[in-house]
């Protein structure tokens, strides 16, 4: 950003490492510490390690009540001697990365397990929702109870004026990402999805229809972050951070949203990087809904602000594609696991850029932005973060 | 335009009457000003005191400032709508059961932009008008109405549920004896409530308006001695369940404190009538109206009391009375929170000298019959919890919410024509 | 009256057997204390007559679950009730006019009954003369020292409204002159005058002079009344035994009644 007195300080030395994904159920039965026990077990797993190795955890979960990820460390067996526990919903991945990365980087630990996961239960949606955060409990939630569906509408209704935006628009990214997760086995959405069928679908909360709306699932997500000697010398395939950018509570001056954080920061995200938007293999955006996967095209300079429609209309978004975006399928078709949502674009670029991704490969994939966005604290998702991952020369 | 409503069918008799959902009534102590507010049916925000900002959603802390002086105070209500939904998916039983539910985003001419509900004339874009109501937990929510009036605009559903209007009612008004009695009847037969029914104590003395109270149409007198336990009981007993407003309009009152009346006679009837008067009423009435709060469109809506101002502060001239007053006062908080499961309101209408027998000797200003109704009924239409009727009443309660103590060292002094 | 002289204890139990054969029926004068029967009312400003009224304390339930009972209250001149010279200013100081100071013995007594039901129908504000006084010994004998005098009426068959029958001017009920409440208390010696009526005052009577003569003779000179009576139509003029025994309540100005009165049994004659 123009006027930063001091250069950032690089991410050299650290990298990221054993992406692992539980494959998602509508509902389960079992606690958010059984989910995340799960992911932790498996990202060790895969990373050849134990328990004894972890000596920094980091945790984001809406469903641990009453613990946080103090009582995990009891709960799980970890002795960390660094912890961290991030409420930031669907920038919870990339904030987790950032602070895991810096920890590393200075010392203060050598392997910190980055563990996202939320149980679903039948009615734990519902509960949430109420007490989701003070100002939507005073102020959005008594009015009609849409949850984020209704807080979405509007910002989408406002966006569809604005900037003349079809739903026709907002279906193709779904599409896309229907098509994306029908090649990921453990998306929990296993069939196409036709324009028809999108544009005929019930509708929730005007203009958001049925397949606008992700769907809430128990899941969990984990990577390890750890020194690049560390895991060369383990043999562990792993990923560079090139830049990354977080932001809360930006424009709040804005009557509506219709821009997130990253419009502040985006410059400084290539900058940092050394990167421009062309160099970009693969885009994972949060996707709660499509406007805002829009609205991050827009947002971290794909694109101008206005143009999403123009841009989806003109790319093809699944995973052959000439923009390939959220390759699993994304929380709209994958699911949204709670927390895990902040999760699930990160984890599967890290596999697309250490070429492990399987069935949703993108072929020579080696450059990824990942961005995250969350919180819906009152009438607008107040965290926003973004990084550039690249995986090896 | 809203399609009028139209009297409801008769009841189906094998049809379980539905129970009353809620919507949301968590708040945090901050929002509870939004409550406060709409008690009274006035849209008042958070305003730095320091810096001018206006606040939404309710805050600890100016976020401009980050001064924690954030006094409420009236807004000007003139707002856009800038994005709407419709939600036809809720996560609440209470709008599951009313959807399509209408919601928007309305930015403020005073600055901040609201989500909130809104009224089916308002045009996508259009100019708004910001009003701030109870819904049925009895918070307070923010409602857009057309900025330019309507018509049949108060019988738009979503509207409806924030209102307690008579029309297509079933009234029930305490104390035909009384003489605001007349009055009340005529506002609720021109509020289209369609039966008015009234409850005369002592049948057996008469009364002057007798005859005027039962030619109004829709008018039905019906024996109810407020003082009599059993007369209650088998008033409820027969139309209990179709009472959907209740107006308590008993009142006994005599001149005089303390030392004047020498005995607690007077001060026991003032009790009899005023106090437990209230409380036999809601015994007797009140479980079957909480029972009632979402039995359709003539659903249970209300409860009013008709209280004296003094029941917030003693006036030693009516001293006894006033006492009696805010006993009453006090109940009907409990009635309230007792009647919030069921979404019925109660609402408490202050006034005070009415122009009657009893204030006779006091001067002027004094509350006519005809503007008490008025308020009754208008405060009904505008599903408020608290009403101040006329002069006295608001000069009253804006002195008490200065300062009480400065206020009762006043009332001492006065000699009831004002406080 | 003359007692024929005969053993006490025999007599109660003639009393006893002729009670339980039903020679001599007991006649039950009390209406039924209920929420709605009328009072006498006042001017607003003054107290007034406090209803019957009654709270249940508990009926087979939580608050009791193996008894029911009522807390009630009313006033001492509520329901049908006598009236002890204390009641109005003129007795104030004779000697026991508080219903816990009267001897008991002066409850029970010989009792005429002066029909006027005839005038009562024709004329609401039938007036009780000496005139007709004079007629009713004419036909029955001297009305004797010492004895109950009720004025029958029929007025206790009326209900609601009818019953006080308030006008603007005040109720409108029969009752007796000042001259005849003179001629009875001052020159028969009566014990007490009952009525059907709310008072044992005409519904007018505050326009006499004195105002209401009953209440003033009457308790001026220790005597007793009894209003609100029922089924007087039942009583013989003479002959019968009224027994009006008043709760004893201290310094009490009146106290509701079960008053009776033991009638011989015409079919056993």
């Amino acid at each position: 950003m123009a006027g930063r007195r001091h250069r950032r300080q690089s991410y050299d030395g650290v990298v990221l490492a054993a992406p692992a994904t539980v494959p998602y159920q509508r509902f389960s039965k079992e606690t958010a510490h059984w989910w995340i026990a799960r992911a932790l077990r498996q990202s060790l797993q895969a990373a050849g390690m134990t328990l004894r190795d972890v000596d920094g955890f980091s945790v984001a979960s809406f469903s641990l009540f009453p613990d946080t990820a103090v009582g995990l460390t009891q709960h799980l067996g970890l002795t960390p001697r660094w912890l961290d526990h991030i409420p930031m919903g669907g920038a919870s991945g990339v904030a987790a990365l950032r602070r895991a990365a810096r920890a590393v980087q200075a010392g203060d630990a050598d392997v910190v397990a980055c563990v996202s996961g939320d149980t679903n239960h039948v009615d734990s949606f519902r509960r949430m929702l109420s007490s989701f955060s003070r100002f939507a409990q005073d102020a959005s939630y008594p009015y009609g109870a849409g949850g984020p569906n209704a807080c979405f509408a509007l910002l989408t209704d406002h966006y569809m004026t604005s900037y003349g935006a079809r739903r026709e628009d907002f279906g193709r990214i779904c599409i896309a990402q229907r098509d994306n997760a029908l090649k990921n086995p453990h998306a929990v959405m296993k069939t196409p999805l036709s324009l028809d069928q999108y544009m005929e679908a019930r509708m929730i909360s005007d203009p958001i229809a049925l397949f606008d709306c992700v769907m809430p699932v128990s899941g969990a997500e984990a990577f390890l972050v750890m020194r690049e000697q560390d895991a060369r010398a383990a043999g562990l395939p792993h990923a560079h951070i090139r830049s990354t950018i977080e932001r809360h509570n930006a424009f709040p001056d804005d009557p509506i949203q219709m821009r997130g954080g990253w419009a502040m920061d985006v410059d400084e995200l290539y900058a940092m990087a050394d990167a421009r938007p062309d160099d970009i293999d693969l885009l994972q955006t949060y996707d709660d809904y499509p406007v805002i996967s829009m609205m991050q095209m827009e947002d971290l300079g794909f694109c101008k602000k206005g143009e999403g429609p123009a841009f989806v209309r003109q790319h093809d978004l699944t995973i052959g594609g000439d923009f390939p975006h959220n390759t699993s399928g994304g929380q709209l078709s994958a699911g949204q696991a709670g927390a895990a949502g902040g999760f699930i674009g990160l984890v599967e670029a890290i596999r697309q850029v250490i070429r492990t991704a399987g069935p949703t490969q993108v072929p020579d994939a080696r450059t990824a932005l990942v961005s995250g966005f969350g919180v819906i604290n009152f009438d607008r998702g107040v965290c926003s973060d973004a990084a550039i991952i690249s995986g090896a020369a | 335009m809203t399609s009028p409503i139209v009297p409801p069918p008769k009841k189906d008799p094998q049809k379980r009457t539905r129970t009353q959902t809620l919507p949301s009534g968590a708040r945090s102590r901050a929002a509870l000003g939004l409550t406060a507010a709409a008690a009274e049916g006035r849209f008042m925000l958070q305003v730095c005191a320091e810096c001018g900002a206006v606040q939404y959603p309710p805050r600890d802390a100016c976020s401009a400032c980050l001064s924690t002086d954030l006094p409420w105070k009236d807004i000007p209500p003139a707002g856009r709508l800038i994005a709407e939904t419709t939600v036809r998916t809720s996560t609440s039983t209470y709008f599951r059961e009313r959807t399509p539910w209408r919601v928007g985003t309305v930015r403020l001419d005073a600055g901040p932009s609201v989500i909130c509900h809104v009224h089916g004339d308002v045009a996508r874009g259009g100019a708004v008008h910001i009003i701030n109501r109870l819904d049925k937990s009895g918070q307070g929510v923010l409602f857009a109405l057309p900025a330019e009036r309507t018509q049949n605009m108060e019988d738009d559903p979503q509207l409806r549920e924030l209102t307690a209007n008579p029309k297509f009612r079933r009234v029930l008004i305490t104390d035909a004896r009384s003489e605001n009695a007349l009055a009340l009847a005529q506002a609720f037969s021109k509020a289209e409530a369609s039966i008015i029914f009234l409850g005369e104590a002592e049948g057996w003395r008469p009364y002057p308006h007798r005859a005027a109270l039962a030619a109004i149409p829709g008018v039905e007198l019906v024996p109810l001695d407020v003082t009599d336990t059993r007369s209650v009981a088998e008033l409820a007993g027969e139309i209990g369940g179709k009472t959907d407003i209740l107006v308590n309009n008993a009142r006994f009152m005599r001149p005089g404190g303390i030392m004047d009346r020498g005995d607690t006679i007077f001060a026991r009837d003032e009790m009899e009538v005023n106090y437990l008067g209230l409380m036999r009423l809601a015994q007797a009435f009140g479980p079957a109206m909480r029972g009632r709060g979402a039995d359709g469109q003539n659903s249970a809506a209300a409860w009013v009391n008709i209280l004296s101002v003094y029941a917030y502060a003693n006036l030693p001239a009516l001293g006894a009375f006033s006492a009696a007053s805010a006993a009453a006062w006090s109940l009907s908080q409990c009635l309230r929170a007792e009647m919030r499961p069921g979404g019925v309101r109660v609402m408490n209408v202050y006034t005070g000298p009415t122009d009657d027998d009893w204030h006779q000797p006091l001067p002027p200003p004094k509350v006519a019959p005809s503007v008490l109704a008025k308020a009754v009924v208008a405060g009904l239409k505008d599903g408020l919890e608290d009403v101040f009727v006329g002069d006295v009443a608001r000069d009253l309660i804006d002195r008490w919410r200065a300062g009480p103590k400065i206020l009762e060292r006043e009332m001492s002094e006065t000699d009831g024509g004002g406080a | 009256m003359t007692a024929k002289t005969s053993n006490p204890a025999a007599l109660i139990g003639d009393l006893a057997l002729a009670l339980a054969s039903g020679a001599i029926e007991v006649v039950d004068l009390t209406h039924t204390l209920d929420q709605d029967f009328p009072v006498i009312v006042l001017p607003p400003e003054f107290g007034q007559c406090a209803r019957f009224r009654m709270e249940e304390i508990s009926a087979y339930d939580h608050r009791g679950p193996a008894w029911k009972w009522h807390n009630f209250t009313c006033c001492e001149h509520t329901g049908t009730h006598f009236d002890a010279p204390s009641h109005w200013i003129s007795g104030r100081d004779v000697p026991n006019g508080s219903v816990d100071e009267i001897p008991a013995a002066r409850f029970i007594g010989p009792v005429c009954v002066i029909d006027c039901s005839e005038g009562a129908k024709a004329n609401e504000d039938f007036e009780l003369t000496p005139e007709i006084i004079a007629a009713w010994e004419a036909e029955h004998g001297r009305i004797p020292q010492e004895s109950w005098v009720l004025m029958r009426t029929d007025w206790s068959k009326r209900r609601g409204a009818a019953y006080l029958n308030m006008r603007e001017d005040g109720a409108h009920s029969p009752g007796p002159t000042p001259e005849a409440v003179r001629l009875l208390v001052h020159e028969r010696g009566i014990r007490g005058f009952g009525t059907e009526t709310v008072g044992t005052d005409a519904g007018q009577g505050a326009h006499y002079t004195p105002p209401y003569p009953a209440h003033h003779y009457l308790h001026g000179a220790g005597r007793y009344g009894l209003q609100c009576l029922n089924n007087l139509d039942r009583l013989p003029a003479t002959g019968a035994m009224l027994i009006a025994t008043p709760l004893k309540i201290k310094n009490g100005t009146g106290s509701p009644l079960r008053v009776v009165a033991l009638v011989p049994n015409r079919e056993s004659d």
